[in-house]
């Protein structure tokens, strides 16, 4: 560990040939000696390089000159911008530079101690005749013999007390022989056990409760040996403890002989807790004040042989500060660790891995105020802790204290790796009593964002169909305005439903859309079997629906009353007034109560659209729809008389007064065709909800892992007259009869105007033949070419094609279009289709982070990344 | 005027024939529906391709919404029909006609009539607009759609005028007053307006008792040229672009001159033109206007609190932080707000890019969002919510209690809010005194969240009132002042 006394390496006087020296994989590794001391070439010989920073370099870089001494100052500012950001990333570095310099290692080791990692120095001490003569021979480097001379002196001086600068340890190499011999190796650092896979046991602090934490392991399915000095998993898990073995309890000795035993049979991994620190200060013969149930352990221990004592203090000194385990993906610390510490080596380290993120304050009970580091937590690492007591495990952001104070008369509880289950067994009795009563956690986590989740440029991995999506820093911040200003609660807000793209252009006579392109589309791309889904026109809503506030809090963080929400494709609530979205969530958890009865979940999120589309839209309806529908209906036939009037004069007015009755007419079939999804609410009267998907219920992204038909079943035996249902056919794309029936089926629902019908494969949505290949097509980078590959999506499914009918067109195209079609048909696909495929693949990432019970933040990533992708800029008539 | 068809001469165009000019979106036909001794009406009639029109524009004008397909213009007398009048009278509307130039120099009696014209401020304004000028005005508002009684009328006015004018005169209050009354966005706006305006103006606008909003209207709307992608995400929303517009300004007048807030909102509203700096909410009596008194109150505190670095949250158009900057007092200023335009428009008016470094090491301006937390927002002796928590859900104020009290913690925090008591003393508000506000409090509510916020992030807390402080009905504006315990 850092701090530790730096131990001089040095070689025998015998001089052995070969010098091994190790460095920490995790490091920053400082070359010491005089110009002309071979440092480059070492470097060179043993490290690759990317990871040799030298001097000269930066000197290069910031002059255009290796040698300009003028730059010196300007350079050091380079190397150490280049170091400090390649430490932070964790990887291993070197400094190639004179370092003779007591102020110049000085800063390189505060500059390792900032980013928490270990710092080893390498001294290659040469005669001063070989570095002179290695700098004559090199033209560029003209500074006379009382350069070297000098550095020769200051590195003497500093040899003699080198090994106090704080270097964890100090090579010296002695002569060109002994450099040239030299070799270097890494060593792995002790918080490493990335290669450990489990499935581990991680167990809460014990606090010398012996039979409850034997109770926990044989609940566990562990074999306990006889006189408890092991125990083993047959089903070979390893358990880890998260320290805080000894004190306060009635059996220190006996818990500690178990984990000791354990532990050295490799059958399981403990980490310090800070009363294992303590006891051990204490055994040492350290001065410490003895509180907090030390005085039990030491009590305990006096009855213990000396043996057994020293093996103890042994096994205590000997616990590190925290474990890095599965591949990095889980983290196990006393009381927790921050991202940046994870496989980090420091003092500060280690007293966060002990004690926590300590403000420094004491509350009313003398107890240290501890910062909630979980709650800004955002790391991808799992990290399993222990040290404060709560009554239960709660998740935080992928962190979970399992300290459940059995001590205090509360229990002792394990987390089972990777399954994330939670085992406890209760404490037999009270055996210490508090020094504050037991609270949650502080608050709550209170659901609150940071910004660092959302800003800027963002790539987002998802699970299914499109590999890593990314969000422009422009989209992002036109999301983020409608997202703070007009959105719900991000704790409700689990899902947004994606864009969908139109078939092909139709090139039939009169039309712009037609059922034929999307069923060729599908077959073409191997699909057999579709469902046709009648496209409601309404507002696009989802619903979370919780069976009650106990869930709400529970499962969803919100402990406001409410039990759900109900909201737009842009994240808003459908009415202004509180009372009414209430009404409308309680009503619709009624009717889904047997839903989630059948699902056993005890919340579900319904893709649904909300009609009429006047219940929300009724601004746009007016402002736009009906605007342009009173000024064509006022103005029109007004020109129709006009023109009439002047061939009544016998002007010859051309067939301009022709077309200016078609557009008249036109003008009415526009209005027809908006009207109609026009109907006065009041309240909730009139009101209706058209679920079409479930999105997901408890453990289940269900919109993922079920088909279509799945889903309308399951949603037909909804009966209510809030509920209205999504009428559907299926259509066997290789039966030429079916296909015609759903053509047909399409022709009904449209001639009178409505908006048409979602086709959609009927397998499940996420993987699908051609995923693999969308890389490129979900980038999105390029604006797609003319080309049919790219117009199509580069063979990607879509999930779902709209074929909209010919007459609700008019409220898309303008009242018009049906004159226009030639021009119409010219429009480009390309856009739209990537944007549903990538907001797609991103309402799925965040249905299944959701159902995975992923903290809040990782589910608002990709809801809000649908968000900023629907601000790109795409024909919004597609 | 006899003959009554000499109109063709004053014109320029032949009754008997249907003429045809072409535009860049379609084309402008004009006839004469009748056309002897008597009367003699000649058509002007626009056929507007609205593909045409959105294509004709390139690819470099925003074609990414959905109105511009379903789009009035075809039908409308918009500022379209204003250009091809221009076009297609161009000389008659400089006065000149060579085989009848007494004839064009002389008041003739005119009829006018405008089937569709969109008319924001309704026939009301009409007749404001029309009325001085000389014309007898009808004006009857369209109902929107018969079979939605409950909908009302539309922004459309059937508008005909009678009275004896030059036509050159009737020509060019046409072409300035139409876009006037529209007052929508135009996205094809040429950039030489100021100069058109002058001239087509020279004989009447000087005297004209409407020549502030004329003015203001002709060329105020040209900011919002540019639509940002958060526009598009109004329609998606099934919402009305201007619901989504951020809170720049707002201040309803107790003056009956002003009409409503949303004027006021105009008058700071992104045209940096010659529109008198809130005018709208000028008091009666020459009284300093409320955001004036606010602001001063906010420095107030501020001084008096002996804050040296201050954070303004949701800081609109920059004004506070422009006033402290101006004070060498304050080392540090920050600016931040949710609305990218709002902070585009406070960095024009600040002048960030002519601000000497000095005073620009000072100041710092960032899109962030009260909802989510955030350290730039941390570190400074005081923040400022100036008329921003009305803004905010009420289920989300919890949200944004926590980033400032709990999150960035300043050593103080000043916030103000409308006090909705107060609300009975103006004239003509109805409802709140901004479209996006969320809620008023009365005294007694802010207070109670006052209280609950200092208790649960232990701040202590004192109000002041801001404006006249009505014994009944109290301030305007309330302000509460947190100071943070220590310890």
């Amino acid at each position: 560990m850092a701090g530790t006394t730096a131990g001089r390496t040095e070689t025998q006087e015998g001089r052995d040939r070969m010098t091994e020296i190790a460095v920490p994989a995790m490091s920053l590794v400082v070359l010491v000696g005089v110009s002309g001391s071979g440092k480059s070439t070492f470097a060179r010989r043993h490290f690759a390089p990317t990871q040799v920073i030298s001097s000269d370099f930066c000197r290069g870089l910031v002059a255009d000159d290796e040698n300009d001494q003028a730059a010196t100052s300007d350079a050091f500012d380079v190397l150490h911008y280049i170091v400090r950001t390649r430490l932070k990333r964790g990887l291993l570095t070197v400094v190639d530079a004179t370092n003779v310099q007591w102020e110049a290692r000085r800063q390189l080791i505060d500059l390792a101690k900032s980013q928490d990692v270990l710092v080893d120095a390498i001294v290659l001490d040469v005669p001063e005749e070989v570095a002179a003569e290695r700098n004559a021979a090199r033209p560029d480097r003209d500074f006379g013999s009382h350069v070297i001379r000098r550095q020769r002196k200051e590195l003497k001086r500093s040899l003699g007390k080198i090994s106090r600068d704080g270097f964890r340890r100090v090579h010296v190499l002695r002569g060109v022989e002994e450099i040239e011999a030299a070799t270097v190796v890494t060593e792995k650092a002790w918080t490493d056990r990335r290669e450990l896979t489990g499935p581990f046991d991680i167990i809460g602090d014990v606090h010398g409760c012996r039979a409850e934490l034997e109770a926990l392991l044989r609940e566990l399915g562990w074999e306990i040996e006889p006189g408890g000095t092991g125990a083993s998993h047959p089903g070979g898990r390893t358990a880890v403890f998260v320290g805080d073995l000894v004190d306060r309890g009635p059996d220190t000795p006996g818990v500690l002989r178990l984990v000791m035993g354990m532990v050295a049979a490799g059958t399981a991994l403990c980490v310090s807790g800070n009363h294992e620190q303590k006891l051990a200060r204490a055994l040492n013969g350290r001065k410490v004040r003895v509180a907090h149930g030390l005085q039990e352990s030491l009590d305990q221990l006096a009855a213990e042989p000396e043996e057994f004592r020293t093996a103890a203090l042994a096994f205590m000194d000997g616990l590190i500060s925290h474990y890095q385990l599965d591949g990095g993906r889980l983290v196990v610390a006393h009381a927790g660790l921050k991202e940046a510490y994870h496989g980090r080596a420091s003092g500060r380290v280690r007293s966060f891995a002990l004690y926590g993120d300590t403000t420094g304050e004491t509350d009313e009970y003398g107890l240290p105020v501890r910062y909630p580091w979980a709650r800004e937590y955002r790391g991808r690492a799992m990290v399993v802790y222990g040290h404060t007591p709560v009554p239960e495990a709660e998740w935080i952001n992928n962190t979970i204290c399992l300290d459940t104070g059995v001590v205090f008369g509360g229990k002792l509880t394990a987390l089972r790796y990777p399954s994330r289950e939670i085992v406890s067994v209760p404490a037999e009795r009270t055996w210490y009593d508090p020094v504050r009563p037991l609270t949650a956690p502080g608050h709550r986590d209170p659901g609150v964002l940071s910004i660092d989740d959302v800003r800027g440029t963002k790539h987002i991995e998802v699970r299914h169909g499109g590999g890593r999506i990314k969000v422009r820093e422009e989209n992002a911040a036109a999301a983020l305005e409608v997202m703070s200003r007009f959105a719900v609660d991000p704790r409700w807000l689990v899902y947004l439903p994606p864009t969908m793209a139109p078939p092909e252009t139709s090139r039939r006579e009169g039309y712009l859309e037609h059922p034929a392109e999307a069923f060729a589309e599908f077959a073409e791309a191997g699909v057999t079997r579709v469902v046709c889904e009648e496209k409601h026109m309404g507002s696009r809503a989802v619903a979370v629906l919780a069976r009650d506030h106990k869930t709400a809090a529970a499962r969803f963080g919100v402990d406001d009353g409410s039990a759900g929400a109900v909201y737009t494709r842009t994240g808003r609530p459908f009415f202004a007034a509180p009372e009414l979205a209430g009404a409308l969530v309680d009503r619709l958890r009624r009717v889904c109560a047997p839903l989630m009865d059948e699902l056993d979940s005890d919340w579900l999120v319904l893709d649904c659209e909300l009609l009429p589309w006047s219940a929300k839209a009724e601004g746009l309806i007016r402002d736009q729809y009906a605007s342009v529908g009173a000024a064509a209906r006022t103005a029109l036939p007004e020109v129709v008389a006009a023109l009439e009037a002047a061939a009544g004069r016998g002007v010859d007015v051309g067939d301009v007064l022709d077309r200016a009755r078609l557009r008249s007419l036109n003008a009415s079939r526009f209005r027809d065709a908006y009207a109609r999804y026009c109907r006065p609410v009041s309240g909730l009267d009139g009101v209706s909800l058209a679920p079409f998907q479930i999105l997901a219920c408890e453990g289940r992204a269900t919109a993922v892992t079920e088909p279509h038909p799945w889903h309308l079943d399951l949603l037909s035996r909804l009966d209510d007259p809030l509920i209205t249902p999504t009428r559907h056919v299926y259509a066997d794309l290789d039966s030429p009869e079916s296909v015609r029936a759903a053509t047909a089926w399409w022709e009904s629902l449209t001639v009178a105007g409505g908006e048409g019908m979602v086709v959609k494969p009927v397998t499940v949505a996420g993987e699908r033949p051609g995923t693999a290949e969308g890389g490129a097509a979900a980038d999105g980078e390029t604006e797609p070419s003319g080309s049919e590959a790219s117009r199509r999506g580069l063979g990607r499914v879509q999930p779902g094609i709209k074929v909209r009918g010919r007459e609700y067109l008019r409220i898309i195209y303008g009242p018009d279009y049906t004159e226009s079609l030639d021009v119409l048909r010219n429009r480009f696909l390309g856009r739209k289709r990537s944007l549903a495929l990538r907001e797609h693949a991103l309402g799925l990432e965040a249905l299944s982070r959701l159902a995975d019970g992923e903290p809040l933040w990782r589910v608002h990533e990709p809801v809000f990344a649908v968000l900023a992708l629907e601000s790109e800029p795409v024909d919004p008539r597609l | 005027m006899r003959p009554a068809t000499d109109l063709g001469f004053l014109l320029h165009k032949h009754p008997d024939r249907v003429q045809e000019f072409g535009q860049s979106y379609g084309v402008a036909r004009v006839f004469y529906p009748e056309a002897d001794e008597e009367r003699c009406t000649a058509a002007l009639m626009l056929d507007v391709d609205p593909i045409r029109l959105v294509r004709s524009r390139g690819r470099s004008t925003p074609d990414y919404a959905l109105g511009q397909y379903v789009n009035d213009r075809p039908y409308a007398a918009s500022s379209l029909l204003a250009g091809a009048l221009a076009d297609v009278f161009r000389t008659a509307r400089a006065g000149r006609c060579a085989s009848r130039p007494e004839l064009a120099a002389t008041p003739i009696p005119l009829e006018i009539a405008l089937p569709a014209l969109p008319c924001r401020g309704g026939p009301e304004l009409a007749h404001r607009l029309f009325g001085p000028l000389g014309w007898e005005v009808e004006a009857r508002a369209v109902p929107l759609d018969e079979a939605f009684p409950e909908w009302g009328d539309s922004r459309y006015v059937r508008l005909a005028l009678r009275g004896r004018a030059r036509l050159a005169d009737a020509l060019n209050q046409l072409y300035v007053l139409l876009p006037v009354l529209d007052d929508a966005k135009h996205y094809w706006i040429a950039p030489d307006e100021v100069d058109k305006l002058i001239r087509a103006g020279e004989s009447w606008l000087a005297a004209h008792p409407e020549r502030g909003l004329i003015t203001r209207r002709y060329l105020g709307r040209r900011g919002a040229l540019t639509r940002t992608a958060f526009a598009r995400l109004a329609e998606l929303g099934d919402d009305v672009e201007e619901d989504l517009e951020p809170p720049l300004e707002e201040e309803p007048s107790p003056s009956p001159e002003a009409d409503a807030p949303a004027e006021a909102a105009e008058a700071s509203a992104p045209g940096e033109v010659s529109a008198p700096e809130a005018e709208g909410s000028e008091g009666a009596g020459g009284k300093r206007p409320l955001n004036t008194v606010r602001r001063q109150a906010v420095l107030a505190v501020l001084d008096e609190l002996g804050a040296r670095t201050v954070i303004d949250l949701g800081c609109g158009t920059g004004q506070l932080v422009g006033a402290l900057l101006a004070d060498p007092a304050f080392t540090r200023v920050a600016g931040t707000d949710v609305s990218s335009q709002a902070l585009t428009i406070a960095a024009r008016k600040l002048k960030l890019d002519r601000m000497p470094e000095r005073q620009r090491e000072r100041l710092e301006l960032f899109q962030g969002a009260l909802t989510y937390t955030d350290d730039r927002f941390a570190g400074f002796d005081a923040a400022v919510l100036m008329e921003v928590v009305e803004h905010v859900d009420p289920p989300r104020l919890p949200a944004l209690e926590r980033v400032v009290f709990g999150a960035a913690r300043p050593g103080h925090v000043v916030v103000t809010t409308p006090n909705a008591e107060y609300n009975v003393r103006y004239e003509f508000l109805t409802g709140m005194r901004h479209p996006d506000h969320r809620f008023e409090w009365t005294r007694a509510e802010f207070a109670a969240w006052a209280a609950k916020v200092g208790e649960e992030y232990r701040y202590d807390v004192a109000f002041r009132p801001v404006g006249d402080d009505d014994p009944e009905l109290g301030p305007p504006t309330q302000m509460a002042v947190f100071t943070r315990r220590e310890g």
